[in-house]
């Protein structure tokens, strides 16, 4: 099947070199930040974490929004969710391989880093995130392989893939409640020590991994000739309704004990992100236009989501705009306002702000274009067996 | 054979690369480097060939005993003791990493991070206090 | 393929794996138990203390004595930086490596803050270091246990050479006792002292309690120097007859953050 990414139309190839240009560009961001250290970064050491620590984050959320069209299709079978469950395991592998890349960019010593492994230590969450992380690679690799290629013969998938497509399913939930698990048990940053991150967690991403299958599955109708369907497009936008309103009712729930109790711990992090915060006679607030930003695409786009469901108007532009504020809604409060406002002020109440370094965004751009790369031969395999299966 | 035109000659291009260490050089793997020895010392912590065999695995289990198992016993070597640890006994005799280690190292092309972090005498002689 | 062939190479296939993979899983369910034995202390009636064994080794920061001479704390400062290697990044918030420190008393004891302080309190530099914890969340944090208790004394070591970077105990720490080598050190370190290696970029580094002394029968450089004044104790709390006990039963100390229950070894007079 993989004989697929080598034919395609001009707009593909013209997608492939764009996604190859950054992807270079970011390659020679790596090369120098590997030559000199991650101190061509923004990281400081009161904000250890950056960009890619956070990125990946929100990409775990996202290859665990898979699960939104495997779980109804497998398990509930909607059958309308047929054609494109292979989009939602694909783009699982895509993101996962992005959030490995995204490891290796952020450690100090990566020539190290199969340490992890010969010094396992169960007692750390990140050892369990490595496990389950490839553990869930590796089982949307198979799942997604064996599935796509039965079809391709036209015939039943055999029936030893069930029980792996079974176990994937609580896979998805593990993979990002354990990346949730990195955060909320650490007793010294009060704004991560919350039962609540997991649940939050799932949420956001049972939004974003279906926003993006949205947003892939227009340009694909637009320009590879793969339609996935009204019913299945409008299913998919109701549970990204109901992920999205859960996630702000999480959201506003942490507002409420931050600012209700008025304990500094709890609420100074929710201060930074949303008014900034004053210290030593300077304000910090150099997050305040994302998080507002957040805040307004998330419910513009639910409100144009629940417009759609309340009036019946069904309207691709609708769905693709909304899919894509809610998109990126959802990676600015998990990708930026979670992961740097747990450093924001540090354990001894200071503020050190985070802006990331032109090196980082290249390696990071370079990294999610990697990712695109992927998911793009991935898609055009996918629905190249489509074409093939319906002729 | 199809194609014959094609891969036999390609195959020889193909051996005449992989085989290129060998020929390079004419056949030869190079002068055997000759370290040179601290002067006045003639005892290791163990007798020469084991260590030249061991020694990557010796400093290995000094690092663990020493930092992991905070087991600090000094070695007797030529009836001094010194404290285990790259810096605090090979380099008290072996002075001179260039002269010593590195001939071995860059012959067999290893490169150990070693000194990244630890320091040799010439490097610390190059800020050291001044009183 | 006949039947039998085939039921054939599929167990021989599964044996071959279960052969491959047994090693593995040996290794792996025994450094398991070692870890949780290296890691496992006292297990106490909730509230009180067990009866402790083994040596603990711990530190009581007199500030009034500090307070009293304040260039004793930059001497002290001095001391720790000249001995290990740190290097210098002044006004380098981003890239500075802290080992031990000073900062105000309402950034060390921030959940002690109170509106109306003493003088002393609102003035003097407080010393700020790790606090090697009994039940320390960086150790909890790591994954290849680069960082680990060193059951022999209760230090909270550091293995710079297993260290991959992942800063996952710089998230851990309730103290923000860790720093991080951004770039190598070397240009930035003043004088090297020739028995001691400096680090190299992308691991983590803390105060150890300069266990490299210990051995030799030294105190920490830090205390060696304030010990004149009697501005810090140093010793086995473990035991009822130590300089340290007596003066942790004679004075009231604090600790930071006790709440994070990570059980420090640090005290504070103040």
């Amino acid at each position: 099947m993989i004989e697929k990414v080598l034919k395609g139309k001009s707009t593909y190839w013209m997608w492939l070199a764009v996604l190859g240009t950054f992807i270079a560009i970011g390659a020679a961001c790596y090369v120098r930040q590997y030559m000199f250290g991650l101190g061509l970064t923004g990281m400081s050491r009161d904000v250890s974490w950056g960009l890619y620590i956070s990125q990946f984050t929100f990409l775990v959320g996202v290859a665990a929004g898979g699960l939104m069209l495997v779980l109804p299709y497998y398990v509930h079978d909607y059958k309308a969710f047929g054609k494109i469950t292979i989009l939602g395991e694909f783009l699982a592998i895509s993101a996962l391989i992005m959030c490995l890349m995204f490891i290796m960019a952020d450690l100090g010593q990566p020539l190290r880093g199969l340490n992890v492994i010969f010094f396992a230590t169960p007692h750390s969450m990140l050892f369990w995130d490595m496990c389950v992380l490839w553990g869930y690679l590796l089982l949307n690799c198979l799942c997604g392989w064996v599935i796509l290629t039965a079809e391709r013969k036209q015939v039943h998938p055999p029936k030893w893939i069930y029980l792996f497509v079974y176990i994937s399913i609580p896979f998805a939930v593990s993979i990002h409640t354990v990346t949730a698990m990195l955060y909320c048990g650490l007793p010294g940053r009060h704004f991560w020590l919350s039962a609540i991150i997991a649940p939050r967690f799932l949420a956001s991403a049972f939004a974003a991994g279906p926003s993006l299958i949205i947003l892939a599955c227009l340009v694909m109708r637009k320009f590879a000739n793969f339609d996935a369907g009204k019913e299945a497009i409008q299913k998919l936008t109701t549970i990204i309704m109901y992920a999205a309103i859960i996630n702000t009712f999480f959201f506003l729930l942490e507002f409420f004990v931050g600012y209700y109790s008025e304990m500094p711990g709890h609420m100074h992090s929710l201060e930074y992100l949303f008014f900034g915060l004053e210290h030593d006679g300077h304000v910090y607030n150099n997050l305040v236009p994302f998080m507002w930003g957040a805040t307004l695409f998330s419910f513009t786009g639910l409100g144009i989501l629940a417009y759609m469901k309340i009036s019946k108007v069904f309207d691709y532009r609708l769905v693709g705009v909304a899919s894509a504020l809610i998109f990126f809604s959802l990676w600015a409060d998990k990708g930026l306002g979670f992961v740097f406002g747990g450093f924001v002020p540090n354990p001894l109440n200071e503020v050190t702000e985070y802006i990331p370094t032109a090196n980082e965004i290249g390696i990071t751009i370079g990294i999610w274009a990697t990712g695109f790369f992927i998911l793009t031969l991935l898609y055009k395999i996918a629905v190249g067996v489509e074409h093939e299966v319906e002729s | 054979m199809y194609n014959k035109g094609t891969i036999i000659p390609g195959l020889m291009i193909f051996i005449v690369f992989v085989t290129f260490p060998l020929w390079y050089n004419g056949l030869s793997a190079g002068t055997v480097p000759k370290p040179d020895l601290p002067i006045g010392q003639k005892e290791c912590v163990a007798p020469a060939s084991e260590m030249r065999d061991n020694h990557m695995k010796l400093l290995n289990q000094w690092r663990d005993a020493v930092l992991r198992d905070d087991d600090r016993v000094n070695v007797k070597v030529g009836g001094k003791e010194y404290r285990k640890g790259l810096q605090t006994a090979c380099m008290q005799c072996h002075t001179d990493k260039e002269k010593f280690c590195d001939t071995c190292h860059t012959y067999a092309a290893v490169q150990p991070s070693c000194w990244d972090c630890h320091l040799t005498p010439a490097v610390a002689a190059s800020k050291k206090e001044t009183h | 393929m006949d039947t039998k062939r085939r039921k054939f190479l599929k167990i021989a296939g599964a044996a071959a794996l279960a052969g491959i993979g047994a090693p593995a899983i040996v290794k792996l369910t025994s450094s398991a138990a070692l870890a949780s034995e290296a890691v496992q202390h006292e297990t106490a009636a909730h509230g009180e203390v067990a009866a402790a064994t083994g040596v603990r080794l711990g530190m009581v920061i007199d500030m009034r004595k500090f307070a009293e001479q304040p260039e004793l704390l930059d001497q002290a400062i001095a001391a720790c930086n000249k001995v290990h290697n740190i290097p210098h990044f002044p006004n380098d918030r981003k890239n500075e490596i802290k080992w031990i420190w000073k900062a105000p008393y309402a950034n060390v004891f921030p959940e002690l803050e109170s509106i109306h302080k003493s003088e002393m309190a609102k003035k003097a530099p407080f010393a700020v270091l790790c606090n090697h914890c009994d039940n320390p969340s960086c150790v909890k944090a790591c994954p290849t246990k680069a960082t680990f208790v060193q059951p022999e004394n209760g230090i909270v070591g550091m293995d710079f050479h297993r260290c991959i970077g992942c800063r996952f105990c710089m998230a851990a720490c309730p103290y923000g006792a860790r720093s991080f080598n951004w770039q190598d050190p070397r240009p930035f370190i003043d004088t090297y002292n020739a028995e001691f290696p400096t680090r190299m970029r992308g691991v983590v580094e803390k105060c150890n309690f300069c266990g490299e002394r210990l051995a030799l029968g030294l105190e920490p450089a830090c205390v060696e120097v304030a010990k004149s004044a009697g501005a810090m104790v140093f010793g086995d709390l473990n035991d009822p007859d130590s300089e340290i006990r007596k003066v942790l039963d004679k004075e009231f100390t604090i600790q930071r953050n006790p709440a994070a229950g990570t059980k420090p070894s640090v005290y504070y007079i103040v």
